[in-house]
């Protein structure tokens, strides 16, 4: 028999700790599926990791693919933090790519300084409005938000898909169901010549660094950190429960916003209903290794975008099935659970019979 | 020990217990025999290792040290497989948990077969059931409707329930803990009444308490444990209150004094005031509490206090009636109006409502004003502020903790309850709601609790408190009344009540003669 016990501190190191080995977990049982496809596997995850971190172009796609994954991860960092199960981060991310594509391509007449926060911002209103739809639905009738924001991830795909098939068809895209390209004055600045890295990724990073001083430094994070932990306290303390529901709603959903802004004014140029491979699910993944730190989201991005990254060239190079990637990241989630569970308890496997527990 | 020498055999016995969880020591070298047809009390404070010990009795937990004996059908003592509580059972060891385990959709008489019956058994096994359950209710006095839904029944139905499932298995020693933890005092004596007669029949009895004045009234002996260890066993005759106090804590125990005091002016009124459905509701209560007066209110707990509570936390809305605040009408439920009005609640539920368990010592105690200048500036937390202010309410609420970034989860009762104290009293509060705040302390963090509490009334506060323990209540409440199913009696000078009276209302004989 096994019993778990209750560990009454948990060190920071094993805090730390924990999301590595379920990431080297991951890799370990996405080995076996190597193997059985026949490849070898030390051979293949050297070509992985020369993919995502060998070169100065592999760097350039891994940081680029890591952008939309911190957004997103900060956005399910935020809300998960107050217990707000946000699962909408992929329709929040479409919102933002749709408003930012319909402010940036020429309804407004505007000089580029201010094209491109108007484009940002539009990006951001669009993902936070949306989430708090299923926010307001939680507050005022108890509806389960896992559902709501959910099922509105393929409204919103749906809405963008006839949008784009519809009114905000690009009339020279040869009939192919894309929205009319960015102008060139709200497209985010590359950060390096000929690569695809852009001021997107500096955006992304000073988001999680304003993430993480909201929530230390601030009466607003202080607030969220309370109402997260135990709303009844929270409410009987006086802080305003559903106000900071709300607010934890807007910043998380536009957070995911701006992963679509990201895509489209920084990478893409236009919008497409295959514009994310799937960032804002990814982007739970983030958040739970990242043990919803704002700073771990980075890294945890970094580390996703770099088994996306590496599978795709490795793919290329011995003919493994990219889909390698999405079994890692897939198995670094349960991993990182499980781990949770180590690092908050202590296993006793207790023989049967004697009844004596043995560590 | 007295035991004379014709002394009924030994049905349990357990020798040099010794539990540790990581570096606290639960349990040591914990000695007990339990002989047929005796009520033995265990007693101790809260974290003492009462419940510990008897969950290593029931195999919920295994001894690190020391042996659990029990004496088979022909008398010997076997030792007791430990940590199987299908083997305690097996052994005639029958626990009643102070949480029922009973299945509330199913009747009394599914819940007392269950797990005892095969899967499929006819009819007949049932019949069996039935009879015997028949037999074992004329015996033993515990009279239950054997088809009602347990939902449907009173908790002390339930506890008689509970009792009859262990009887039923053939218990030949039955552990309670805590068993009139969530009685009136009149089901409480009338349990203490069944127990007598079940041991007279045989059956060895040990209950947990922390309670003196049951324990005397109902053991024939006493062990009190004290921070693990067994350090008095002693005949019942043989002790008083005092001197088990002592025993319980280790030291001279003071009781804090309620001195007369003229009340002042009203501070808070309600009329006519009814809110909520189902059972915890409150219909048409009405009261005024003055300056400087205690206002008890007894209760059994799901008679409305919770409601009542909730309400003047401002965490509900009252349907009609109206509440007044020192002459000014509350209409918006709003827990920070309340505390921006000068009303400290220390709540029932203080593990769910008073603390955020994962936030810190520091920023629990300044949690209620977190929005007031003194912490913030622009928005931004002023961290030394709020360390101070840690530091001086720790030093001064004796708050026994390693620091202010203590994760206040890890802290005792006790200590969360001073968290809550120092947030609210500190505040110099005009009206004090404390809800069963001694609830669940031990006697030295009851005395600071009722200390506080004579405080604030001598600065002048009005002080509601809402409680079950009539002992509580009689010392510090200048006036009394009795919350039954929603209802208020009108308050009464504690002078003119007594504990029988009292008693009789909290079961619902609103009677004015019984108050004579």
């Amino acid at each position: 028999m096994i019993r778990f016990e209750p560990r009454e501190h948990v060190s920071p190191l094993r805090r730390v700790a924990a999301p590595v080995v379920a990431a080297v977990a991951a890799l370990a049982v996405a080995s076996l599926a190597i193997a059985a496809a026949g490849a070898p596997v030390l051979e293949a995850y050297g070509l992985m990791a020369k993919g995502a971190f060998g070169s100065a172009f592999a760097m350039s796609e891994l940081l680029a693919r890591a952008t939309p994954l911190i957004f997103t991860g900060l956005a399910a960092a935020v809300a998960f933090r107050a217990k707000l199960w946000n699962i909408g981060g992929e329709g929040q991310l479409y919102a933002g790519a749709l408003a930012a594509v319909a402010v940036g391509t020429g309804a407004l007449a505007l000089p580029g300084p201010l094209l491109i926060p108007t484009v940002i911002l539009a990006g951001a209103l669009a993902g936070g409005l949306l989430m708090l739809i299923p926010a307001l639905l939680k507050v005022r009738l108890g509806a389960d938000e896992v559902v709501t924001t959910l099922l509105l991830n393929f409204v919103v795909i749906l809405f963008v898909q006839m949008m784009l098939e519809g009114p905000m068809k690009d009339p020279m895209g040869m009939g192919w169901p894309q929205s009319e390209p960015m102008l060139d004055e709200a497209m985010l600045p590359k950060l390096m010549d000929r690569m695809r890295v852009h001021a997107g990724l500096i955006l992304a990073l000073v988001a999680a660094l304003g993430v993480h001083i909201l929530l230390k430094r601030t009466v607003w994070g202080f607030e969220t950190r309370a109402v997260g932990e135990n709303p009844e306290a929270a409410r009987h303390a006086g802080i305003p429960v559903t106000a900071t529901f709300l607010r934890v709603a807007l910043l998380s959903g536009g957070l995911a916003g701006l992963a679509g802004v990201g895509e489209v004014a920084g990478l893409k140029g236009y919008l497409t209903a295959d514009l994310s491979p799937g960032f804002g699910y990814a982007g739970i993944v983030v958040a739970m290794l990242a043990g919803l730190s704002p700073v771990g989201a980075v890294v945890a991005a970094l580390f996703i975008a770099g088994v996306f990254v590496g599978a795709d060239s490795m793919s290329r190079a011995i003919g493994v099935s990219n889909y390698l990637a999405d079994l890692v990241v897939a198995t670094s989630l349960i991993c990182v659970l499980v781990s949770g569970l180590f690092v908050r308890f202590k296993v006793r496997i207790v023989r049967p019979g004697t009844g004596r527990g043995t560590a | 020990m007295t035991v004379p020498e014709e002394a009924p055999p030994i049905a349990l016995s357990l020798s040099g217990i010794t539990k540790r969880f990581g570096a606290l020591t639960a349990n040591e070298g914990v000695d007990l025999d339990l002989r047929r047809g005796e009520i033995v009390a265990l007693l101790g404070e809260n974290g003492a290792g009462k419940t510990t010990l008897m969950n290593i009795l029931f195999g919920h937990y295994v001894a690190d040290e020391g042996e659990v004996r029990v004496a088979g059908p022909d008398g010997t003592l076997v030792p007791l497989e430990p940590g199987s509580p299908h083997a305690a059972l097996e052994a005639g060891i029958g626990m009643v948990h102070q949480h029922f385990t009973l299945a509330e959709n199913l009747t009394t008489f599914e819940n007392i077969v269950l797990g005892t019956a095969p899967l499929l058994s006819a009819r007949l096994a049932a019949r069996a059931a039935r009879e015997k359950l028949q037999e074992l209710m004329r015996r033993s006095g515990l009279v239950v409707d054997l088809d009602a839904r347990i939902s449907r029944l009173s908790v002390g139905e339930k506890q008689r329930v509970e009792i009859l499932k262990a009887l039923y298995r053939d218990a030949r020693v039955l552990v309670l803990d805590e068993p009139t933890a969530v009685l009136t005092p009149q089901e409480s004596e009338t349990l203490f009444e069944t127990l007598k007669a079940l041991a007279a029949q045989g059956l060895a009895i040990v209950f947990i308490s922390h309670k003196l004045a049951e324990v005397l009234a109902a053991s024939d002996r006493i062990a009190v444990l004290r921070l693990g260890r067994k350090v008095a066993d002693l005949p019942a005759a043989d002790c008083d209150r005092q001197t088990l106090a002592e025993l319980m804590v280790g030291h001279q125990v003071t009781m804090s004094r309620r001195e007369p005091q003229a009340a002042g002016e009203v501070l808070l009124a309600l009329s006519a005031v009814t809110c909520g459905e189902g059972r915890d509701t409150v219909s048409d209560i009405g009261f005024e509490l003055r300056a400087g007066e205690i206002l008890g209110i007894a209760g059994v707990s799901g008679n409305g206090q919770a409601m009542l509570a909730r309400l003047l936390s401002g965490l509900e809305r009252q349907t009609s009636g109206d509440i007044r605040l020192a002459g000014r009408e509350i209409r918006a439920h709003d827990a920070a109006d309340m505390i921006r009005a000068g009303v400290a609640r220390i709540p029932e539920d203080r593990h769910r409502d008073g603390v955020v368990g994962a936030m810190s010592v520091a920023e629990n105690l300044v949690i209620e004003e977190i929005r007031s200048s003194r912490y913030q500036r622009f928005g931004f937390l002023d961290f030394r502020a709020i360390a101070d202010r840690a530091v001086e309410a720790i030093a001064s609420y004796d708050i026994r903790c390693p620091g202010g970034s203590a994760v206040a989860r890890l802290l005792s009762g006790g200590n969360i309850q001073k968290i809550v104290l120092a947030r609210t009293l500190d505040a110099s509060p005009s009206v004090v709601l404390a809800a069963q705040p001694s609830r669940g302390l031990d006697i030295g963090a009851t005395g600071d609790v009722h200390r506080r509490l004579l405080e604030a009334r001598g600065r002048g506060a009005g002080v509601i408190l809402i409680s079950e323990d009539l002992d509580e209540l009689f010392a510090l409440s200048d006036r009394i009344a009795v919350i039954h199913r929603g209802r208020l009696s009108p308050p009464r000078p504690a002078e003119e009540l007594d504990r029988a009276a009292v008693g009789l209302m909290m079961a619902g004989q609103h009677t004015e003669d019984a108050a004579a």
